[in-house]
């Protein structure tokens, strides 16, 4: 099987979708020719034309807006949001529109498309490089919010998303594009070929959305999360020895209730972890939903390990990120709490 | 010591208030026949004049003059004269149910009859309309069931739009009718990106995006342009100058001295300026840009001049902030009389036909209303159920038990 990383992945899942399917058109800042500054869509153009693969204007809002369009023509496209940061003057192309044509319309016309944007922090990108918007989009009727941790997941859901018929959020968090990141940004860092997850097949194959998956398994703690925080719980549950179950959500809207509820039943203890900002923050509903599902199989409180409520920060990036050190301490406490 | 004067905030005014005499010697009106008639394949560069005059067609004795008097076949003319005498009763009977408490909300378009129906009648089949909630008069002059636009209306059992969405913000895709969105601008954006897919595809289909003169002010506009600048898709770019957004005259949207034809010179996109209230120019105006789009030399866009005679809603004063008899005195007239002069004239129309014209259209416009308001009103007879279906395609998880919670 071949390895990729989740740059190539995702352009294979590109790639794939525009071999099957001639509706299928990628653009955004900067896509076409040099193929997007993380390079996800590098080799798209020569291969597929520029009637298929394109650059647009730098207007997020034109990106999506214009998309909305060509889905009620009966395109799909999957444009890119260079930055995560970047995506609010398309919230209400997203907001007001994609998510409400079929709703509106008594599904006259919908909006098949899906919107790539790289989130999360990790590379030294302050505040305008680093953002977790996810729960800005969960809030929205009408939108599915999903978000990648690796490479076969990521092409997986991608194809899942552009075949789906209502608009998708694909967030992919930037620190994991080249390899599995936990939160230890002082030793060297890893790459997918070393890892069982950087496995691709080749062709078509989906992931659905909707489907969480039991990335660790363990019987002390349930850990909710996503992203590059499932390496980074990983990290704990190996530094601080206790048997944490990780549940990598991939999907946050649709969200596996299924899976979170039969984690939490089995250990008694949940903990939500997320890089995004804590108020109001996903982990929020995470937290709302185990109350509401698990209360009485709830040996302690849901803790919440989030970023802080600030700005994502330049020079204290690292302190502002839940690492291993912050999760592991929080996991702890967790634990001695009877 | 500084010599700079203190800087004063300016904030321009309309030039006239209630209790003022309207007054619209601002606006500058050439004579019919005296604008020239370009190419459909000019560069943009080339007609740079068309966007600070007036295309107009009909002389003030009704005769259609000068290079865009086309030689339009009666079918049409009398075809256009209709719709709009039906938009008009139509509006009017609407308004009625609206105050008799039968529905929440309406908007008229009384005195921009003319634009949409004119340019509705120079499309085709295939082509698609993004409409703003004022062009009502694309579906009252196709073949679309009166008995279902008043439906939507009432919000009832027969709404077609299952009573999700608010009054007169219709869907109706096979009619080229894209489903309004009631926010301001988006839509333009997004005619742009389905006439960028006709392009893709290889089609021939042409978008008309619509948008007012207030709203030209948010973001989507320019976005729009800059997409239809730079991937030259076969989409004509409405702007509806109705002189009013609300109670902000067009200064407010920066229209004071500047035109908003003359936007699109920025983007390399050639533009007209027309009389909105003259079906004539509006007509081939409309012919004009859409075959130019058809033939794969780009977007246009035409700045329709015209006025907003009724309020902006059913929820709207306008004595509260304009002239009271501005509507009286506006220079460019009544699309429907100036049309029924124009037919008159010709010898295909009278006084009489047009009154049988507008007692017939009176009387099917309320019989449909009467069919209608057997289906309920004001809400009533829709379903509770239908507000969960369609969030998705397939209904997920977190709906069905927020239903189920509901017990629907």
């Amino acid at each position: 099987m071949p390895q990729m990383t989740m740059i190539e992945a995702i352009r294979d899942a590109m790639d794939v979708k525009m071999t099957m399917d001639d509706n299928v058109v990628v653009y955004g800042e900067d896509v076409g020719y040099f193929g997007g500054v993380f390079r996800c869509t590098h080799g798209l153009q020569e291969k597929f034309g520029t009637s298929r693969v394109f650059d647009a204007p730098i207007s997020e809002s034109g990106i999506v807006g214009t998309a909305i369009g060509m889905g009620a023509y009966g395109l799909r496209p999957c444009v890119e949001i260079q930055f995560a940061d970047y995506i609010y003057p398309a919230y209400d192309q997203i907001v007001s529109e994609a998510a409400r044509l079929r709703y509106r319309s008594a599904a006259e016309f919908t909006s098949p498309i899906t919107i790539r944007t790289p989130c999360g922090g990790g590379i030294f990108g302050g505040q305008t490089h680093s953002q977790s918007p996810e729960a800005l989009f969960t809030h929205i009727s009408g939108v599915k919010t999903v978000i990648v941790s690796n490479p076969y997941d990521a092409k997986g859901l991608l194809i899942s998303a552009i075949e789906d018929d209502d608009p998708v959020i694909f967030f992919e968090p930037k620190r994991l594009y080249n390899g599995p990141f936990d939160g230890h940004h002082d030793r060297p860092a890893k790459n997918w070929s070393k890892h069982p997850l950087g496995d691709v097949p080749e062709g078509h194959y989906t992931v659905p959305i909707g489907k969480a998956s039991i990335f660790s398994e363990g019987s002390d703690v349930t850990i909710l999360t996503y992203g590059t925080m499932v390496y980074v719980a990983e990290a704990a549950k190996e530094e601080t020895g206790i048997d944490a179950e990780i549940i990598d959500l991939r999907s946050l809207l649709p969200l596996d209730v299924d899976a979170i509820v039969k984690s939490v039943e089995k250990t008694g203890r949940c903990m939500v972890l997320h890089e995004a900002t804590l108020t109001s923050g996903f982990g929020a509903e995470l937290a709302a939903q185990v109350q509401e599902r698990c209360f009485y199989h709830l040996e302690v409180p849901v803790e919440r390990v989030t970023g802080y409520d600030t700005p994502y920060p330049h020079a204290q990036e690292w302190d502002y990120f839940p690492g291993p050190a912050r999760v592991g301490k929080a996991l702890k406490s967790m634990m001695e709490t009877v | 010591m500084s010599d700079y004067a203190p800087l004063k905030f300016f904030v321009p005014e309309p030039t006239g208030r209630p209790g003022d005499e309207p007054d619209f010697t601002d606006i500058e009106i050439p004579a019919a026949g005296t604008v020239r008639r370009p190419d459909i394949d000019v560069d943009p560069a080339e007609m740079k004049d068309l966007a600070r005059t007036m295309i107009r067609v009909m002389n003030t004795n009704g005769d259609a003059v000068g290079p865009w008097a086309d030689d339009i076949p009666d079918d049409i003319l009398m075809q256009g004269l209709k719709s709009m005498v039906r938009t008009r009763a139509f509006d009017d009977r609407m308004m009625t149910l609206q105050r008799q408490g039968k529905t929440s909300f309406y908007m008229k378009c009384t005195g921009e009859e003319a634009i949409a129906i004119g340019f509705q009648a120079a499309l085709s089949k295939g082509d698609m309309h993004f409409p703003t909630y004022r062009q009502q008069g694309i579906l009252l002059s196709q073949d679309y069931p009166i008995v279902d636009l008043v439906c939507q209306i009432l919000s009832n059992a027969k709404d077609p739009l299952k009573g999700r969405q608010l009054p007169i913000l219709y869907s109706a895709r096979d009619y080229g009718f894209f489903t309004v969105s009631g926010n301001l601008g988006t839509q333009f954006l997004q005619a742009v990106g389905w006439a960028m897919a006709s392009a893709i595809k290889g089609d021939t289909k042409v978008a008309s995006a619509w948008i007012g003169d207030g709203s030209t002010a948010e973001n989507d506009f320019h976005a729009a342009l800059v997409n239809a600048s730079v991937y030259k898709p076969p989409v004509v770019l409405n702007v509806v100058n109705n002189q009013w957004a609300i109670s902000s005259f067009r200064g407010m949207a920066g229209g004071n001295n500047a035109t908003f034809a003359e936007r699109a010179h920025g983007y390399d996109i050639p533009a007209l300026r027309v009389d909105g209230n003259d079906y004539l120019a509006v007509y081939a105006a409309s012919r004009w840009a859409i075959e130019r789009a058809r033939r794969g030399h780009g977007a246009t866009l035409i700045e329709w001049v015209t006025y907003r005679v009724a309020p902006h809603s059913t929820s709207d004063d306008p004595s509260k902030y304009r002239p009271k008899e501005a509507s009286e005195a506006w220079p460019l007239g009544d699309p429907i009389l100036r049309l029924k002069n124009h037919m008159v004239n010709r010898g295909i129309w009278s006084e009489e036909r047009h009154k049988q014209a507008e007692t017939e259209y009176d009387d099917e416009i309320r019989l449909a209303t009467k069919e209608a308001e057997s289906y309920g009103t004001m809400g009533s007879g829709s379903s509770p159920r239908e507000m969960f279906e369609c969030v998705f395609k397939d209904m997920p998880r977190h709906l069905r038990e927020q239903r189920q919670k509901m017990g629907v």
